[in-house]
């Protein structure tokens, strides 16, 4: 038997009940279906996670105070230890080789006020002029803070976008004076909008100079983070591992057991994507149990289709058909049931993930190769539900199959 | 050439219902020739439905040998019985047992479909059959379930005619007919053993249906109680059977 005359004995089987085999299709369908447009959304939100983690700047090393072990936080993080960072680490970084800009940070949140009485409670970010380009920021108007005012402790303010609405409204805010807990600051530029990263929105912060931030509004010489961009990709783990060193001599610590903690964003985007790859795996689980109640549907549907057609698997192999022929027959009638449901599912599933992203807002991502994870899956299905009622037909006996009534 | 030498065959009934053992054939042996046109006749239970499944290798003798051909299929596996079936053998049964929404042209095709026999030759072959079994041509892509009995049941004639077979197995080919359309299928067979050589085996309960084969065989209780000659054979006038 040709595998043509073997589409075409099933396509006039599955034909004979049009909507009997629709109706076990649509198991298959709404099965893929699901698991199709679930996937969608889990990778969706991994690519959002991703982007987001990656506009913070490339290629980006973020050195932190106090020691972090993988999956158990911040241990060794005793008193003071979130003050180990110092200014003269700034030098030690920079000297490094394959280090682009090192911008250091000492952020904490005040009382934001504008002339109007509008007033605000952010995050206010000490930092130097490199930070614009470590952290990837682009200005929407007026500067950022310059090397001058950083020498000279000017009072000067970056704003965010959020705060600068927050403040001003739809007003240009540069030129105008805002209070920062209670100290006059001169507004000189304005963010453009970055999205929220997680639990921090870098739009809802303003930036002054380090030295203005340390000495005047908070009063500390410690640093909060250094962020440090790497000139290529590749030599980031080697940089993370120099940097490591070099401080530890610095601070005169054991390498083994540091007083601060060097992040990549690869460190970062591994542990949310792990997150996100668990949040994939359980929704993509939960709309498997559908797939699985469709596979039983089709089963059922073939072991009835064995019964009804019992004489007819008589006369087939009464007129020499071989056991592996009926096999064939019903599990090729099995499998294009589960393979056509799988692509009206796929179907059903991009329309679905379309929709979502159309009206709740979620990004969603049909990727190839869960299509083709689909496709595999739904063959699979067919194989294995169609397997019982083929073996079931092709061991009839002739004599009673012909007998049947 | 079919020889069956001391042919038995035993049913053994399940435990539930004692496990006792029923003898259906009881040391059959007789020859068929090619080219005779023989009716194994006997009443319900007398079996011949046994002794037709046997010659039709779709079942095997628990006791006995059985050349068809001058080979020994008495124990042969499934799969080769299956090739013996689809190589030699052309069944016609009572039920006609035609594939309802295929066409008459696809039905009569279907042996060669698992011959592997490919498309083209296939339909040419199937015409072939279908004028020998006198069908009409003008109802070949009917699909067969809108066919009328005797007409379905020269559809599996054709059928059964397809691989040309050295045997043809008919199984109570009349008895969903009525009289004259029962005569005209006769009449086919009677055309197909005068016109060509092939050995057409008629099992039937009705000895009127038998007295048109050239040889009788009747069994009862599993046993061969005559075999003989049927001169005066009946022939249907061509009048009907046209």
């Amino acid at each position: 038997m040709t595998a043509k005359d073997l589409f075409q004995e099933t396509y006039t089987a599955l034909s004979a009940n049009k909507a009997r085999s629709g109706l076990t299709m649509l198991g298959i369908v709404i099965g893929i279906g699901s698991v199709i447009a679930m996937v969608s959304i889990g990778q969706g939100a991994q690519g959002t996670i991703q982007t987001s983690i990656e506009g913070l700047g490339s290629n980006l090393l973020t050195i932190i105070p106090g020691f972090i072990q993988p999956g158990r936080g911040i241990v060794s993080s005793g008193r003071g230890a979130a003050q180990t960072l110092k200014n003269e680490d700034i030098e030690v970084l920079r000297e490094m080789p394959g280090v682009a800009e090192v911008a250091p940070e000492f952020n904490r949140r005040f009382q934001i006020t504008s002339p109007s009485g509008n007033n605000t409670n952010s995050t206010v970010i000490g930092t130097t002029p490199e930070y614009l380009v470590v952290r990837n920021i682009a200005l929407r108007s007026g500067s950022f803070i310059t090397e001058a005012q950083l020498r000279n402790l000017g009072r000067v303010a970056a704003l965010g976008p959020t705060v600068a609405k927050d403040l001003f409204g739809e007003e240009d805010p540069v030129g105008k004076p805002i209070r920062v807990n209670k100290a006059n600051f001169r507004v000189i530029g304005v963010l453009e909008t970055k999205g929220s990263a997680g639990f921090f929105n870098p739009d809802d912060t303003i930036f002054v100079p380090l030295s203005t931030m340390q000495k005047i509004l908070a009063g500390v010489d410690y640093l909060s983070t250094i962020a440090v961009s790497v000139r290529n990709k590749d030599e980031m783990q080697q940089a993370q591992d120099e940097a490591a060193y070099r401080l530890s001599l610095k601070h005169r610590v054991d390498p083994e057991a540091p007083d601060f903690s060097i992040v990549s964003q690869a460190d970062i985007l591994g542990a949310l994507t792990e997150v996100t790859d668990t949040f994939t795996i359980f929704l993509a689980s939960i709309a498997g149990i559908s797939l699985v109640v469709g596979g039983i549907g089709i089963m059922n549907m073939m072991l009835t289709t064995v019964t009804e057609r019992t004489r007819e698997i008589g006369l087939r192999k009464a007129i020499g058909a071989k056991s592996r022929d009926i096999n064939m027959q019903f599990l090729a009638e099995a499998v294009a049931l589960t393979f056509l449901g799988g692509f009206f599912g796929v179907v059903l599933g991009w329309l679905i993930a379309l929709a979502v992203s159309q009206f709740a807002g979620i990004v969603t991502q049909v990727s190839f190769s869960s299509i083709v994870l689909a496709f595999g899956v739904s063959a699979a299905i067919g194989i294995i539900f169609g397997y019982y009622p083929a073996r079931r037909a092709a061991s009839l006996n002739p004599i009673e199959a012909l007998r049947y009534e | 050439m079919i020889e069956l030498k001391n042919i038995s065959k035993i049913y053994k009934s399940g435990p539930l219902v004692g496990g006792a053992e029923t003898e259906a054939l009881k040391n059959i042996s007789f020859s068929i020739k090619d080219g005779e046109f023989v009716a194994i006749t006997g009443p319900s239970g007398s079996g011949k439905s046994t002794l037709m499944h046997i010659i039709g290798c779709l079942d095997t003798p628990s006791d006995g040998k059985y050349f068809l051909d001058q080979k020994d299929i008495s124990e042969l596996s499934d799969n080769e019985l299956a090739d013996i079936r689809r190589e030699k053998i052309g069944f016609v049964f009572q039920a006609f047992n035609l594939l309802p929404r295929a066409t008459v042209l696809r039905n009569v095709s279907l042996p060669l479909v698992y011959a592997g026999v490919k498309k083209a030759e296939r339909e040419s072959r199937a015409k072939e059959a279908l004028l020998a079994a006198a069908f009409p041509e003008s109802f070949w892509q009917h699909r067969s379930n809108q066919l009328s009995g005797g007409m379905m049941q020269r559809v599996a004639i054709a059928r059964a005619l397809v691989n040309n077979p050295s045997l043809i197995l008919a199984d109570e080919p009349t008895g969903n007919l009525d009289t004259k359309t029962g005569e005209i299928i006769l009449a086919t067979f009677q055309k197909l053993y005068s016109g060509e050589g092939r050995t057409i085996i008629l099992i039937t309960h009705e000895s009127y249906v038998a007295e048109h084969a050239g040889r009788i065989i009747s069994i009862k209780d599993g046993e061969v109680v005559s075999d003989s000659e049927n001169s005066n054979r009946r022939i249907v006038s061509s009048a009907i059977s046209q």
